[in-house]
């Protein structure tokens, strides 16, 4: 088991160095000349040069690769333009919001999306199984914004239940935390739920088709029983990993809702970033967002050997 | 592979002549019968082919030209009367169906035109990813030396979640409609080659293919003559969700401002700039909000049955 571990985590170098070299190259590969384009459209030809110079872009791409890569290493992201302070200072900063977002949202979407997969699967072709599939394909289509609005629309301004914007801090208290994570979070939680029911569905109904199933029920156990204890248990791999997917959709998510809840994450961060043009800013928040995004698919990898000792390879 | 169905006529007389198989294969309805008998297919090709209509008819179903704008008609609300100023200064009375904007434009005219931008772009992006990802997924499944290095990239792109590297490469790269259709087909090329490339594994191993190796058939045209028109069904499937997700990433993009000129009028375009008076004035941002959710519906709806019919083993997975 270890040897499994032990590779599976080795597995993810390769990627994260690829998607270094990728944000990297993203930069270096614009049109135009990168230095003209960082120092703005009112520079003068000196100042492009000391640019230049001070980025260390007039090296072979090779060395200013190595350079970079070996500050990242250490963990200088370097510094924005935009905010005048350290972009690892900034990520740290406004990453608090994200994070609870983020993982209210996962909360939400796997306390609602399994227990109505395993229901739907339990009862197939029943009401609740075509309610589920026809709303698992409304998640899919209507876009995060326009839910938002909607939401915002009907809870916040007709019915004056929840606040419209804005974020509170943990520290502050919890109950307005909540209440100004709620919408948020079940906004974003929609498109998780639809894709985690879908496969949860699928996957206990194969499940539910194997002899133990037949057996566990002759053994007269409650339907409970049988349903988590040896249904859901044994369809828990494809679940895992499609709430690892998931997690690509959850950021991508998480950026449109903090811009519509004015939320000050690191979603917000990513469009101002862009907007003002603060390359050192985006190109931090991309490798954040994409180490984070292997670090919990490396996570749902290493879970499967819970939950199917017959993984060993 | 299923065998392709055959599609001659043949008198009764004839059929007594084929083999066993023969008749099979005859008498098995096929993929086209089934995509034409399938509910979904039939409901999303029919909302897509009304919204096809609205975008190419768009001059002629009660609009202005959307960019036209009159401060005396702002923020008129849905079905309201005023007037609207043309190009060459006359001042016409129109009825504003969606209402009207901070700058008194016609929300239903920039709704309308807006349904062209967003099948341009949806269309367009499917076809680039498409055809990037069936280049690279073909070298990979068939040239052994390419295929490490090749899907290592593929999986560092998938590592970045797709709006982000969609939000940046716009950022990077002037705003126009070329660099909006590339940058969403970027992130989308890396699963089109996966398929692609599981999909050549298989048929790589089929008697034609070591046929035509044995009788000293070029590469190229082996993988395009051969494999390549094999992979259509499920490339079909995979290119329908990959446009409803670009149709969506545009309208995202837009909305957060980092999407194609506030000029030219796209659904995100129009909620961006209505978003800020939502709370007095939510029509701004509802009215291309439903046209975007019924687009991107009749898209995925469309996959799903596509799917179903053009291969029932993939409608067991996901």
């Amino acid at each position: 088991m270890w040897a499994f571990l032990a590779r599976r985590v080795a597995a993810t170098i390769p990627v994260l160095f690829v998607v270094a070299v990728l944000v990297f190259l993203m930069l270096r590969l614009t049109p135009g000349d990168p230095a003209a384009i960082l120092a703005g459209d009112a520079a003068t030809g000196d100042q492009i040069a000391k640019i230049r110079a001070s980025l260390g872009l007039d090296r072979p791409l090779v060395v200013q690769f190595g350079i970079w890569f070996a500050n990242l290493l250490a963990g200088d992201l370097g510094e924005s333009f935009f905010y005048k302070m350290k972009v690892a200072t900034l990520i740290g900063q406004r990453l608090e919001p994200t994070l609870a977002l983020a993982t209210l949202t996962i909360v939400v979407a796997i306390a609602v999306a399994v227990p109505l997969g395993v229901a739907a699967a339990w009862r197939f072709g029943g009401w609740l199984d075509r309610a589920l599939m026809g709303f698992s394909v409304l998640g899919f289509s209507v876009p995060v914004f326009v839910l938002a609005y909607i939401l915002i629309y009907v809870v916040s301004l007709k019915l004056g239940w929840l606040p419209v914007q804005g974020y509170q801090r943990l520290g502050d208290g919890i109950g307005p935390f909540l209440r100004h994570l709620v919408l948020p979070a079940i906004t974003l939680s929609v498109v998780y739920i639809a894709l985690i029911a879908r496969v949860t569905r699928a996957s206990v109904l194969e499940a539910l088709g194997e002899d133990y199933i037949r057996t566990a029920r002759a053994k007269g156990l409650p339907e409970i029983r049988v349903l988590v204890r040896h249904a859901l248990a044994n369809a828990a791999v494809p679940i895992a990993t499609v709430i690892g997917i998931g997690v690509a959709l959850l950021i991508g998510g998480v950026v449109v809702t903090e811009s519509v809840y004015a939320i000050p994450g690191l979603g917000r961060l990513t469009v101002d970033a862009v907007l003002a043009r603060d390359f050192p800013t985006v190109q931090g928040v991309i490798l954040f967002f994409s180490f984070a995004y292997v670090l919990v698919n490396l996570l749902v990898d290493l879970s499967y050997v819970l939950f199917d000792p017959r993984i060993r390879y | 592979m299923p065998p392709r169905g055959v599609t001659t006529l043949m008198g009764a007389s004839d059929l007594d002549a084929l083999s066993v198989e023969a008749r099979a294969v005859r008498a098995r309805a096929t993929a086209w019968d089934r995509m034409r008998t399938n509910w979904s297919v039939r409901l999303g090709g029919a909302a897509l082919a009304v919204l096809l209509v609205v975008a190419l008819a768009a001059p002629w179903l009660g609009t202005v030209d959307p960019t036209l704008f009159d401060a005396a008609s702002r923020d008129l609300r849905p079905g309201e009367a005023g007037e609207i100023t043309t190009l060459d200064g006359e001042t016409l009375k129109h009825t504003f169906l969606m209402g009207s904007d901070s700058f008194g434009r016609d929300i239903y005219s920039r709704v309308i035109y807006g349904t062209r931008i967003s099948l341009l772009v949806g269309v367009a992006s499917a076809l680039v990813a498409a055809a990037f990802g069936i280049l690279l997924g073909l070298s990979a499944g068939y040239l052994r030396r390419l295929d490490g290095p090749l899907m290592r990239v593929m999986d560092g792109v998938m590592a970045i979640p797709a709006i982000l590297l969609a939000i940046a490469l716009v950022g990077l790269w002037k705003a126009s409609l070329f660099t909006v259709v590339v940058a969403i087909a970027i992130p989308e090329i890396p699963r089109v080659t996966r398929l692609v490339r599981s999909l050549v594994l298989t048929i790589r191993e089929e008697p034609y293919v070591e046929a035509a190796v044995a009788l000293g058939t070029p590469v190229p045209k082996i993988m395009f003559g051969h494999i390549l028109p094999n992979t259509i069904a499920p490339l079909l499937v995979q290119g329908t969700f990959i446009c409803a997700a670009a149709i969506l990433v545009e309208a995202i993009l837009s909305f957060l401002g980092v999407g194609l000129p506030p000029d030219i009028p796209t659904w995100g375009n129009i909620m961006a700039e209505g978003r800020v008076q939502f709370i007095a004035y939510p029509h701004n941002v509802f009215f291309p909000g439903i046209f975007l959710a019924v687009t991107v519906l009749a898209v995925n709806i469309l996959g799903d049955g596509l799917r179903d019919t053009l291969d029932p083993r993939m409608a067991r997975r996901l």
